[in-house]
């Protein structure tokens, strides 16, 4: 057993999965609290990435790109649910899927009209390009930082949920939210700002894969799939769900790429095993998800009072 | 009553139309990808068809050129969709195009089932070469397995003793790694097939890792478009570089390496790839495209468009050589089988199965005169190359 390869998969697991969770947690709370849909969530991810992008080409600072970014997807979360999304609430899930479809269609248009088909590489500072070595163990400086970012954001959005007024209201609208609207609370402002807020995460994690991955349209429709996964695998609505699932997805990704193929080559011939790994690894996730709906409908960790 | 006289009408008027028009043009219909992150490519492919229209002035031998694009989108079911559209409805007498082999495998019998011609400007399954191969189909571009073949005689020649293998989950992947396993005479210690198409997966993080630990000396890699720029980027942070050398088919190109400048990817300059064809291979033909696409567009060509400015060209002398009759099919298939015309990538001739019998060269990434990234050829691996499926195509 390589144990200096096992940890390096783990950490790039945890990296996947915080990544994940980044995308999920503003998805299940748009889903969960507002009850919609919100197909287009993963082309926040991808105009996050772009907006952060021709930050750094112009000022050649990463910080800016990402906090200039962050601002940028708070305003255009906000922008989306006040001209869109707020009319839609009390229409049906299948309106819902059908204008934020559109909307993935218009944004992957405007993208392509404004900074063409090419994608975009965002450079980073060679600090960040470097690898950090602990003994046999080499793992790349930046996906650390990934790392790192996901669970300040994720501490961040935990006392948020579980200490404030506000995330009482989050988790009061999750629960119950015909009776926070009784109790006289401003909701359409708490709507604003959770979408804008998930908005904001979505983009995050688009500006943290982009020096990766490179931005390029359609990013977010090949990850929002898995984003909605981790949210019916975590509970619909449920901050803590989305993180555990999050990462239990993030694991199973990256430790089915891993060793899957391994696996398999004791069971089966070698030529077989190489054809059914990957396909059975892009697999993997989903038979979890369907595990989950048979046996447990409401997710591993629904929110409290969620029937 | 009177929708079913207009209906008459507008059917009428549209057979006396087509009817018309066969006489003093000819229809090509090009298949390409314009949208997902591969539109760079189609772009590239698609510049390059437009030069080499303007390079024969719109017109082959006494017909007029009438081209159509269309988009695959990335997936076979859209490319057989549109196929089926330009054969049926549009009646192309040439269908050109493809970039990827699972759209062409889709596609292909669309196109031949109809008697019209087929030809590859990029994609070159081994299906296709083999027992699939066609009377009517043609490549300007290769057999799949030829270029990483020609990889694994260059690596026997290096010295190299073991290898790890990384490539797309698709019909174009698993002939690049046959290809690349059947020349090299060392061990190949470990191999990945990742998930591809229009959800691919770009991060590689698990592989890299995997390469890492397996010891091999060199590292082969075959990841076509923007997965390209988006693995050696991961390579380099990695910290692979120096410790594991990394050799490429189709992956470092004229649409990666502005990308990977931009990036300051440095390590990709000096990485050697194999390919048949180069900015800088010295012909007139090609000093005229590359030249002209410089001016046009800034930037060099791609081997997607050297190949589709052939395709075009190809078909160009073969009209030329039937002076603009469409009608006999056996003579124009003659004249498309002498590839008479002055290729980009200098003289080649057909197999049996089509397929181009040509040189492959090992290209080095470098800086030009103007400080832009782009590749030189530094020698040639396989003189005259003919693909090894061509034996199994009865033809």
């Amino acid at each position: 057993m390589d144990w200096s390869l096992l940890i390096t998969q783990l950490l790039n697991g945890l990296q996947l999965g915080l990544l994940l969770f980044l995308l999920a947690s503003g998805l299940t709370l748009i889903f969960g609290i507002m009850d919609f849909i919100n197909l287009s969530h993963g082309s926040f991810y991808m105009i996050g990435a772009y907006f952060c992008g021709s930050v750094v080409a112009k000022s050649g600072s990463f910080l800016a790109g990402i906090i200039f970014g962050l601002a940028g997807m708070f305003a255009i979360g906000a922008l989306v649910e006040w001209f869109i999304a707020r009319k839609l609430y009390r229409a049906d899930h299948l309106d819902h899927v059908l204008v934020t479809f559109g909307l993935i269609l218009v944004f992957d248009t405007l993208v392509h009209l404004i900074w063409g088909a090419a994608g975009m590489a965002i450079p980073l500072p060679d600090a960040l390009n470097g690898q950090i070595t602990l003994g046999s163990l080499v793992f790349p400086v930046y996906r650390l930082l990934i790392i790192f970012s996901g669970l300040i954001v994720a501490a961040i959005l935990f006392i948020l949920v579980t200490r404030t007024r506000l995330g009482m209201l989050i988790r009061a609208g999750a629960s119950n939210r015909t009776m926070v609207e009784a109790l006289g609370i401003n909701i359409n402002r708490l709507f604003l700002i959770v979408f804008a807020l998930g908005a904001a995460m979505a983009g995050l994690a688009g500006m943290l894969i982009a020096p990766i991955t490179e931005a390029s349209i359609g990013m977010g429709n090949d990850i929002i799939i898995v984003a909605f996964v981790v949210v019916i695998v975590g509970g619909i609505g449920s901050v803590k769900g989305a993180f555990y699932a999050a990462l239990i997805l993030g694991l199973i990704d990256t430790m089915s790429r891993s060793y899957l193929d391994a696996l398999l080559k004791l069971a089966m011939p070698v030529t077989y095993a190489e054809t059914a790994a990957p396909a059975l690894s892009a697999m993997l996730i989903y038979i979890l998800m369907a595990a989950v709906l048979a046996f447990r409908p409401q997710g591993l960790f629904p929110p409290a009072g969620m029937k | 009553m009177y929708f079913k006289l207009i209906r008459t009408a507008i059917i009428a008027s549209a057979i006396a139309v087509t009817g018309a028009a066969q006489a003093d043009s000819v229809k090509i219909g090009f298949i390409t990808t314009l949208t997902t992150p591969a539109a760079v490519i189609g772009e590239d492919m698609k510049n390059s068809v437009e030069l080499a229209m303007e390079h024969i002035g719109g017109k082959m031998g006494p017909l007029d050129v009438e081209l159509i694009m269309e988009d695959d989108g990335f997936k076979p079911d859209v490319g057989k969709q549109k196929t089926d559209k330009l054969v049926k409805q549009d009646d192309v007498d040439f269908v050109v195009g493809y970039i990827w082999s699972h759209v062409l495998l889709a596609s292909a019998k669309s196109v031949l089932d109809a008697d019209k011609f087929l030809i590859s400007a990029n994609a070159g399954p081994s299906q296709i070469a083999g027992k699939r191969c066609h009377k009517n189909f043609f490549s300007s571009s290769w057999q799949n397995d030829q270029t990483p073949m020609a990889m694994g005689e260059h690596l026997n020649q290096k010295g190299v003793k073991s290898l790890y293998v990384m490539a797309p989950n698709y019909a174009a992947g698993k002939d690049m790694v046959r290809g690349v396993e059947s020349t090299f005479t060392g061990k190949v210690l470990g191999k990945d097939m990742t998930k591809w198409g229009a959800d691919a997966q770009l991060d590689f993080s698990a592989e890299l890792a995997k390469a890492k630990a397996s010891g091999a000396e060199a590292l082969f890699v075959f990841y076509p478009g923007k997965a390209g720029g988006a693995f050696i980027k991961q390579y380099q942070q990695a910290g692979l570089q120096g410790t594991m050398d990394l050799y490429t088919v189709f992956t470092v190109d004229s649409i990666a390496l502005p990308k990977l400048q931009a990036g300051g990817l440095s390590g990709v300059l000096g990485s050697k790839n194999t390919q048949q064809w180069s900015p800088d291979i010295l012909n007139a033909a090609n000093q005229r495209f590359v030249g002209d696409y410089l001016k046009k567009h800034g930037k060099y060509p791609s081997f997607y468009g050297a190949q589709s400015y052939d395709a075009i060209m190809l078909i160009n002398s073969a009209i030329q050589k039937v002076n603009g009759n469409l009608n006999d099919k056996d003579a124009l298939r003659a004249a498309l089988m002498e590839a008479d015309f002055d290729s980009v990538r200098g003289k080649y001739s057909y197999g049996n199965n089509h397929m181009p019998i040509q040189n492959f060269y090992l290209r080095e990434v470098v800086e030009d005169d103007q400080g832009r990234w782009t590749t030189k050829i530094v020698s040639t691996v396989l003189t005259n190359h003919q693909d090894p499926y061509a034996k199994d195509c009865k033809m």
